[in-house]
């Protein structure tokens, strides 16, 4: 039991892998999600096509599949990825596949008088999103953002299958060395719930930042 | 490495014998997170606060940690205080108890959808309680649940490969151990995959159909 402190710092430093692998992934997946959103609803049936296949793709399997594939296929044709790399990827394009949808459906719920408005008013393709269509999708996108980012940080705990060592990974070293399954497992509960909710927290935090000043509009 | 259609149709079989263990998991899985969504639910429209509070606490606190953490610890943790679960019921509980949470909130959308006249109506019509539920509210709170649970019955079946985690011997670790013996990665994991996308892309239609059919939540 004396030992304890040591099988902590273990499961701290675990810890501090879950949170890279979950803020990399979800940076991956933001920018993901808007390439692919915004590529659903643009005026290229190709880069339309392209995207529904990518996103019915990541949906229709599950991240363990794919990070097994990623990890031990992708290698067989020449590319070499790390641990981490693989994790990252495979968060990121799942993940983001789930928030590509979330931001095609927040640009169709922003009215439809609103571009007619930009076309009226002689705005460009860019300009009409970039000052019109996306500020008020934004505020839509938001909460579900909040599910799927908590959504990969659980999903990170699959990594420890590829070896990685994360939380979950190295609980499993405090119990195969120790016996004690209780407090690994219980302590890993704590950091993840602990986690999670500092994501919903931040995220309505952003929410209200983000929706300042919309009442009057809404 | 090349693609070996000879060995892809060697491994086949066991691999549908995994995916049997796979359908099974799910359809067990499916039943227990109704079930115990069901009692979720009940549980935090309890008029006891504290019976209410300390739900919503558990839900969230399921919801919010990994499926593959709470795995591990009913497969491990749990047989060190008396109860040793085989692995297959376990994961079954698991997988239940995770989306039990889920479904929880569909049923909980469900009744809130239905508007609070009915409610009124129902009372003011001399309905008992029983009547008001089993005429005026489940048939009007059940049909728009239904793509939203089927929805979560689908993300369940992609989270099945999780329990070979816990030496369930399904799909994923029928792959494994073919790949592990085999040294062949590529044709096991790509199967695993092919199937799993077959599966769910015949779900996402029938999932649009039902969704035509019975409408859908709308989204808090």
């Amino acid at each position: 039991m004396g030992d304890w402190a040591g099988y902590l710092a273990l499961i701290l430093q675990g810890a501090w892998i879950t949170v890279k692998l979950t803020v990399m992934g979800s940076a991956l997946a933001l920018v993901v999600a808007f390439a692919a959103g915004l590529a659903r609803v643009s005026g290229s049936a190709a880069l339309r096509w392209i995207a529904t296949i990518y996103i019915e793709f990541f949906r229709g399997t599950s991240i363990f599949v794919q990070l097994f594939w990623i990890y031990f296929v992708l290698p067989m044709t020449g590319i070499q990825l790390s641990p981490m790399q693989a994790g990252v990827m495979a968060l990121g394009l799942n993940v983001g596949a789930y928030g590509a949808e979330v931001v095609r459906g927040a640009i169709l719920a922003v009215p439809r008088d609103q571009s007619e408005a930009c076309v009226a008013c002689n705005l460009t393709r860019f300009q009409r999103m970039r000052h019109v269509i996306l500020p008020q999708a934004l505020p839509l996108m938001l909460p579900t953002f909040g599910n799927n980012a908590i959504e990969l940080l659980k999903a990170t705990s699959v990594v420890s299958l590829i070896s990685l060592s994360d939380m979950t990974f190295q609980a499993q070293v405090v119990r195969s060395q120790t016996g004690s399954t209780l407090l690994p497992f219980a302590t890993i509960l704590l950091l993840y719930f602990a986690m999670s909710s500092a994501i919903s927290f931040g995220m309505r935090r952003l929410e209200r930042r983000v929706t300042r000043g919309l009442d009057g509009v809404r | 490495m090349e693609w070996d259609w000879e060995f892809a149709r060697s491994i086949l079989p066991t691999l549908l014998q995994g995916f049997r263990i796979t359908l099974l998991a799910t359809f067990l899985g499916a039943i227990v997170a109704a079930v115990l969504g069901l009692v979720f639910a009940i549980l935090r429209r309890s008029p006891n606060r504290w019976l209410a509070r300390i739900t919503g606490f558990v839900v969230e606190f399921i919801r919010g940690t990994p499926l593959l953490v709470q795995l591990y610890f009913i497969f491990y943790v749990l047989p060190d205080i008396g109860i040793s679960l085989p692995a297959l019921t376990a994961g079954v509980i698991g997988m239940g108890l995770h989306y039990a949470t889920y479904a929880a909130e569909v049923y909980r959308g469900g009744i809130e959808a239905v508007p609070r006249g009915q409610w009124e109506a129902a009372r003011a019509t001399n309905l008992t309680t029983r009547q008001t539920w089993t005429h005026v509210v489940l048939p009007q709170a059940v049909p728009p649940m239904i793509p939203a649970m089927a929805n979560y019955l689908l993300a369940m079946f992609k989270e099945t490969p999780l329990l070979s985690a816990i030496t369930v011997v399904e799909l994923m670790n029928q792959a494994k151990s073919v790949a592990n013996s085999s040294y062949r990665y590529v044709e096991p994991m790509t199967l695993v995959g092919v199937m799993f996308l077959i599966v769910s892309v015949i779900s996402v239609i029938a999932l649009r159909w039902l969704e035509r059919r019975f409408g859908r939540i709308p989204r808090q």
